[in-house]
């Protein structure tokens, strides 16, 4: 028996399911008239008790997010979907809006009038140009349905909703960055408080909730928040998408309740490349400290992964088997954090610029065993102390694999150079072809 | 060379264009990003008239907008060939073979990171993640998915785009579009080819599958 729960997958299989006739053949904006005969009160409640959590990263209640927005402030209130989809390893959003762009709609006008916004926007990446036309083409068809604009399916509910298309900034799926992008600034983190649900978009009270997270919510009003509940375990509610990528024999989503093991998962994934086996994995993208095989068996749910040293993130499972040079991998990344630091606060700034000239030279055999110590102490000048977590992220692989790895950072210096051939992880290496 | 656009320069097409941008949103401010897209829909990059004009209509200095303009990656300062190739080295595509598809190009195109082929047909630059990680190793042309790459395969897509092939992308519409169509499509402006293309590709349905039975 498969412990899979595709729900919001369920229909990506049939070839139109990403127009408004493929989503509508399934119950598709059933859910926005069920709620919007609701009391806004009571959608927002509704969430509450599914225990739904941000499914974004950060595991924040979606229902509490919703419930800080002040009511009857008489001011302006915004909902905005961080759909800047960008941290290394993640890929759960792209596919989920190519195949099914209309759920993310409906759970927007649904998410909106629980909040009270007339407002809302959907921050997409600009590097996907066929998920912003499916998206653009939903909206287009949702306005024509009656869904949004004015006085939607007659209740009285007016809803604009705008989709804004990113530039190339990771720093942008930070939420209050994302904030400053979307007012036509660089996109720069801001300093909390005040909190978007007080201050957000022009300063007025606003929801940023992560597109998974939206998209959730139909099916939570159509079956009802027991049902979501009953589903993950005690603390982490409901279902959610894996996505594995790397060195599986079969990458992909696997949509599953919380708690479900990596080891459960590379079985659905026909488990690591043949004749090879697991060094090391991230639970929920690069920002996430590093696993090895130790972790198994660690319930991918926001407890047990955090108990276990490290973060389930977005769920992005990066499968490395030990063809890997584990520092390869972390100079790639940290060169990533250097690129897409902002620049705003020193740490990040200065910080990640010294991590890769250091990461480098241990690459090219350079350097002493005390470069790890120096990397180690940047890393603390890093971690908590940057202006938002995209310091936090640049530090998790470099401490993490040097907890596990450190033999292998050593093993660069007496060989002169990096001991792995980079051939070997290709994925030609095995099939023999592209050469 | 005088930077100041007379008004001429823009056809009523393109200025209509950034009024209808404006409209999208409650404050004007809120534009830069979209009108920024649509000067690239129009020029292949960032030019100085249409900073100027995105100044002018958003009563901003030129020096603002260019704050804005230069902090994004994806607004170019250099213009972008036709068919701007984008490799992906972040860790999992580098590891997977995207270092080697990198190199690949470079030697068979003749240009480095951020160059142009002399044809203008071509240009090429090492990406970031692209959220395709399960189709790893990934390139993109002008923002469309080519999944699970080799350096065959990408040295054969290159050749065919340099041409003047439209090659169709895995996951996207029934052929790659311009950098230009792509940058209008960024813009905002539904160019009708959404409902082109597969709904889903195979690693995105295999846990669908699994669930059906229909794999194992």
């Amino acid at each position: 028996m498969t412990k899979l729960t595709p729900v919001l997958s369920a229909h990506w299989d049939e070839k139109d399911s990403h127009t408004l006739a493929g989503y509508q053949r399934h119950g598709g904006y059933n859910s926005v008239k069920k709620a919007l005969a609701m009391d806004p009160d009571a959608v927002i409640q509704t969430v509450k008790d599914s225990g739904l959590r941000g499914r974004g990263g950060a595991g924040f209640p979606t229902g509490n997010k919703w419930g800080f927005i002040p009511q009857g402030d008489n001011k302006d209130h915004y909902l905005v979907v961080n759909a800047d989809e960008s941290e290394p390893g993640t890929c759960k959003d792209t596919p989920l809006l190519l195949a099914n762009p209309h759920v993310l709609v409906e759970g927007v006008i649904i998410a909106s009038y629980a909040i009270r916004a007339k407002h809302a926007f959907i921050y997409i990446r600009g590097e996907v140009t066929h998920v912003t036309r499916r998206l653009l083409q939903a909206i287009d068809d949702a306005y024509k349905a009656g869904f949004l604009g004015k006085n939607i399916l007659g209740t009285g509910f007016d809803l604009e909703l705008t989709l804004h298309i990113g530039a190339g900034a990771y720093i942008c799926g930070e939420e209050t960055a994302l904030l400053d992008s979307l007012e036509g600034f660089r996109g720069q983190p801001r300093l909390r408080p005040p909190f978007p649900a007080i201050a957000g978009l022009y300063a007025r009270p606003t929801v940023v909730n992560n597109v998974e997270s939206i998209a959730s919510v139909p099916a939570i009003i159509e079956k009802g928040a027991e049902w979501f509940a009953s589903l993950g375990t005690e603390k982490s509610k409901g279902f959610t998408l894996y996505s594995l990528s790397g060195h599986v024999n079969n990458p992909g989503q696997f949509e599953a309740p919380l708690g479900i093991t990596l080891r459960e998962l590379l079985d659905l994934a026909g488990g690591i490349r043949t004749g090879h086996t697991l060094k090391f994995w991230t639970p929920g993208g690069s920002s996430t400290p590093i696993f090895t095989d130790a972790h198994l068996d660690t319930p991918l749910d926001y407890e047990s992964v955090s108990a276990a040293g490290s973060m389930l993130g977005t769920k992005a499972l990066q499968i490395f088997d030990e063809t890997t040079c584990v520092l390869r991998a972390v100079l790639r990344w940290t060169e990533f954090y250097k690129h897409e630091s902002c620049g705003k606060c020193t740490p990040c700034r200065e910080g990640t610029w010294w991590l890769v000239q250091i990461l480098r030279d241990l690459e090219n055999g350079k350097g002493s065993e005390a470069d790890l110590a120096k990397l180690l102490d940047l890393c603390d000048n890093l971690l908590g102390r940057s202006f938002c977590a995209l310091g936090d992220g640049a530090a998790s692989p470099i401490m993490s694999s040097i907890k596990y790895f450190r033999d292998e950072y050593l093993a660069h210096l007496t060989h002169g150079g990096c001991p792995f051939d980079p051939v070997a992880s290709t994925l030609f290496a095995s099939s023999k072809v592209g050469a | 060379m005088s930077l100041t656009p007379t008004p001429n320069q823009f056809d009523e097409n393109f200025l209509s264009r950034l009024d209808a941008i404006i409209a999208r949103y409650p404050r004007s401010r809120s534009a830069i990003m979209p009108m920024l897209h649509l000067v690239q829909a129009r020029d292949g990059y960032v030019t100085p008239e249409g900073i100027e004009v995105i100044a002018e209509k958003l009563d901003l200095t030129t020096a603002e907008v260019h704050a804005v303009a230069s902090f994004y990656t994806q607004y170019r300062k250099t213009p972008a060939g036709e068919y701007h190739v984008g490799v992906c080295t972040n860790t999992l595509c580098a590891i997977m073979g995207g270092d080697e598809i990198f190199a690949g190009l470079e030697n068979h195109l003749g240009i480095e990171n951020n160059e142009r082929t002399a044809d203008g047909k071509v240009s090429l630059e090492h990406i970031e993640c692209n959220a395709a990680c399960d189709y790893a190793p990934v390139v993109m042309v002008n923002w469309e998915f080519f999944d699970n790459q080799t350096v065959a395969s990408a040295k054969t897509l290159v050749d065919d785009l340099r041409a003047g092939k439209k090659p169709a992308p895995t996951r996207g519409p029934n052929s790659v579009p311009t950098f230009k169509e792509a940058s209008e499509v960024l813009a905002g402006f539904n160019d009708g080819r959404a409902n082109e293309g597969v709904q889903a590709g195979e690693p995105t349905l295999l846990g669908l599958k699994i669930a059906k039975g229909e794999r194992k």
